[in-house]
């Protein structure tokens, strides 16, 4: 028994279920951005084993830029929750309701 | 059954049972080590997948750098409340469940070809993805798409230090609209 790319691609697609269950289902906006965080990791997973299965080098790059990306994305939203956390005490999304009708 | 077979089952438990714990969590503090055990599981299928240079940055940047930043926010806006598990709306968490395994069984679908009838065992030409052969393809092949990530950066330092001022004005606002919800029933 070998371990083919397929089972990698498959562990992808359930890490990233995960991933948005966790967005979908909690409120905690912290808990909710490391949701993100465990779908690009899960896509991040598919690109390295796709890049081996076809051959190319061109699957660990595109994990580079996502890790770079998901870096600027990660400093910007914790200052962002921190920012709402100073004004309103809190980072449960169902209590930012101020824009709703 | 080869040892690539065995890590392989083994981490891959542990990183699906690491996203579970986070999701599952009550205190944000278990959903970071949740999602710190999926992070390392990760490093170690990049390894079985030779991509050793993004399995040290795996390391650093997300297992180190990101989490600590994730723990060092849940520390400063106070780890001891557990959040509230009670819906407001009924449908909201069947809902929600039934809505991310529909993504799931479509990714499936959609992978389907290439799990199946694709390339099946590893048969490209080989990926050494060691420092010397990723900084060839970087600054080579990729040298603007790079140069671009450093303009990303840059943009995203400044939006964070903008969104860290927090001027008197904008003070008094903000007492002023917690007061008036304060105030109204």
């Amino acid at each position: 028994m070998t371990v083919t790319v397929g089972w990698y691609l498959a562990l992808g697609a359930a890490l990233f279920g995960i991933g948005a269950a966790g967005i979908l289902l909690r409120r905690n906006a912290l808990v909710m951005f490391m949701s993100i965080e465990l779908m690009l990791n899960a896509v991040n997973l598919t690109f390295v084993a796709a890049g081996r299965a076809v051959g190319l080098l061109e699957g660990q790059l595109s994990v580079l830029f996502v890790m770079v990306v998901a870096a600027a994305e990660v400093t910007v939203g914790l200052a962002i929750i921190v920012a709402v956390f100073r004004r309103r005490s809190t980072a449960s999304v169902d209590e930012l309701a101020g824009m709703s009708g | 059954m080869t040892a690539e077979t065995v890590v392989f089952i083994i981490f891959a438990i542990a990183s699906i049972a690491g996203g579970l714990v986070m999701i599952g969590a009550r205190n944000p503090i278990y959903s970071a080590m949740g999602l710190l055990t999926s992070m390392f599981s990760m490093a170690v299928f990049y390894v079985l997948n030779d991509a050793h240079f993004v399995a040290a940055v795996q390391v650093i940047i997300y297992a180190g750098a990101v989490m600590t930043l994730f723990l060092f926010v849940i520390m400063l806006i106070g780890v001891d409340k557990a959040e509230d598990t009670t819906e407001r709306l009924p449908f909201q968490r069947p809902l929600a469940l039934l809505l991310s395994g529909g993504l799931l069984v479509l990714i499936i679908v959609a992978g389907r070809a290439a799990w199946v009838t694709g390339f099946g065992i590893f048969s490209g030409g080989e990926v050494n993805g060691t420092i010397e052969n990723v900084a060839d393809e970087l600054f080579g092949t990729w040298l603007i798409p790079f140069q671009a990530t450093v303009l990303l950066l840059t943009i995203a330092a400044v939006g964070t230090i903008a969104l860290a001022q927090f001027s008197p004005r904008v003070r008094e606002a903000a007492a002023e609209v917690v007061q008036a919800e304060a105030d109204s029933p």
